[in-house]
């Protein structure tokens, strides 16, 4: 398929030069008097990204408006992409949650970010090579996939650091989804070698978007990310999600709320003197 | 990547006051500091955004012939709802029949918004009027304002409230600073040892989860004063009947420090 569409794409067509006319019309200049540089489009860099990346070649007359068209969605989908394992990159899963943040404050409807986390993944690496380490992210990545419904957007958004962001999730299905991607890894052993297979587990930590509001998206990688670090910190392999209403003000918070150390201490004036 | 509608400067700044207990004062506050505020040269707007029980007209004795309601059901236009009152500000009254707006649908939430973009360039501050709680129409009005003023009393119910409702505004909105006012105090320097109180169970309970640390910017206080009663059993402006009163003086310094907020 590569070797087809360079073939359609001969290297004298890797720099391009825009005539007056419409593209489409004639997309070569006439030999002669060089065009002026504005006019000049570089296209070498961008053909052999795609080709390296193991992209299609936009199709048709190259230099055409389809032609070019076809090239900026493919650089766009590339930019989208995280190399390794395909999946939506940090850049593309910011871009949706900040759409579906926009989408909850108009529509109200409940849309779930959960953020996962390879457990001892760093051994992982250490004791079997970088390139185990791949493998393992790639099946992640796969049975990450196989567990979301195609509306979701699946994302690797650090190391070993994925989001799945969820719109249009019910509270009450938030929860299984989690059970299920943290089951589904920990049931699919990766192979690194010829035999050798590891099996690794996931941390997940879910937030719902405030419904009806308009929230950032700093604000709910923030809450979601609160979550993943308690599923971590109570034992790894598990799915945390944060309590729907927050209002609940505990015993413990009470007390210390009307303690009476404070009371009359005259070094609560310093935390004032701002105002 | 605003959370709320902070880019929309020259418009009025939208300040949302709300309590999370009821009977705190927060209606009080809200029209005596709408009169402060419009002494010191600002077009005021106060918006009665309890539409579920729904007393600023109680407050202020008005009997108003076309309130919020209307404009909703577009019986009348929003300007013809806009009522100038005594104090030298604008009010916009929810008034009866408002039930049907205390769940937030997306007609009401959309009424709201439409409501909020229409007066704001009209005005240099809007004041939302919040009903208590922490519902999701409080929230909601509470999203649309640029700052959000807790009002509290010291009594431990409404400390425990108010408590509640920064810890939700702080979580779910992401407001990092919250102007305080306690209502009430008994003797001086009370307003200051109750926001020294719910500033330290925020920095134990609520900031340690959050990227950053969450702030009171304490306003300052209103002592208990004969005259508040008696200015609300008349059903007048404390700033207008008795406006030389300690509560009253209160309220002038508390507009005082709201205005000096803006300029800094």
């Amino acid at each position: 398929m590569l070797f087809r569409a360079a073939a359609q794409s001969p290297t004298a067509r890797l720099t391009l030069t825009l005539s007056a006319t419409p593209a489409s019309a004639d997309p070569l200049p006439p030999s002669g008097a060089p065009a002026p540089a504005a006019r000049v489009l570089k296209l070498e860099a961008a053909l052999s990204l795609l080709s390296q990346s193991g992209h299609d070649l936009p199709v048709g007359e190259p230099g055409s408006a389809a032609w070019l068209q076809g090239l900026i969605d493919a650089l766009c989908e590339l930019s989208s992409r995280d190399a390794l394992t395909g999946l939506a990159n940090r850049r593309h899963f910011e871009m949706v949650l900040a759409r579906e943040i926009d989408r909850v404050a108009r529509a109200g409807e409940p849309a779930l970010l959960l953020l996962l986390d390879i457990d001892h993944f760093k051994r992982v690496n250490d004791s079997h090579g970088h390139a185990a380490g791949d493998l393992v992210l790639k099946a992640v990545a796969e049975a990450l996939l196989e567990c979301v419904r195609p509306m979701d957007t699946v994302a690797r958004i650090g190391g070993e650091e994925f989001a799945i962001v969820l719109p249009n999730c019910s509270p009450a299905f938030g929860p299984m989804v989690a059970e299920r991607v943290r089951t589904k890894v920990e049931r699919r052993p990766v192979l690194i070698g010829l035999t050798e297979k590891i099996s690794v587990t996931v941390s997940l930590g879910g937030a719902f978007a405030p419904q009806w509001v308009r929230s950032n998206v700093r604000l709910w990688l923030e809450r979601a990310d609160l979550q993943l670090y308690s599923a971590k910190a109570s034992g790894r392999n598990r799915s945390i999600f944060e309590p729907a209403v927050v209002s609940m003000v505990t015993a413990e918070e009470k007390g210390l709320l009307f303690s009476t150390s404070q009371f009359d201490d005259p070094s609560d004036e310093s935390r004032d003197s701002h105002a | 990547m605003s959370e709320t509608f902070t880019h929309r400067t020259p418009r009025a700044r939208i300040t949302a006051v709300t309590s999370g207990k009821g009977g705190v004062g927060k209606t009080f506050v809200s029209a005596n500091l709408a009169a402060a505020l419009a002494k010191r040269g600002e077009r005021v707007l106060v918006l009665d955004a309890d539409l579920g029980l729904a007393n600023l007209d109680v407050v202020l004795n008005l009997y108003p012939k076309i309130t919020l309601h209307d404009v909703f059901t577009g019986k009348n236009r929003l300007e013809d709802a806009i009522v100038p009152v005594a104090g030298g500000f604008s009010v916009l009254l929810a008034g009866s029949g408002m039930v049907e707006y205390s769940r937030l649908t997306p007609e009401v939430r959309d009424q709201l918004l439409a409501t909020v973009e229409a007066v704001t360039p009209q005005f240099d501050r809007v004041l939302l009027d919040t009903g208590a709680g922490i519902s999701d129409v409080v929230l909601y009005t509470i999203s649309l304002a640029h700052e959000v003023l807790v009002v509290t009393t010291p009594e431990p119910t409404a400390m425990t409230d108010a408590y509640a409702t920064i810890k939700v505004l702080a979580t779910t909105q992401g407001r990092r600073s919250l102007q305080l006012v306690v209502n009430q105090v008994l003797k001086p320097g009370e307003g200051r040892t109750i926001r020294a109180q719910l500033q330290q169970v925020i920095d134990r309970y609520v900031s340690p989860s959050l990227e950053a640390p969450v702030t009171l910017d304490y306003l300052g206080d209103v002592p208990v004063d004969p005259a508040v009663r008696e200015a609300v059993q008349r059903r007048e402006l404390l700033l207008e009947v008795y406006p030389g009163t300690p509560a009253a003086q209160a309220i002038l310094a508390l507009a005082a420090r709201i205005a000096a907020r803006i300029a800094a």
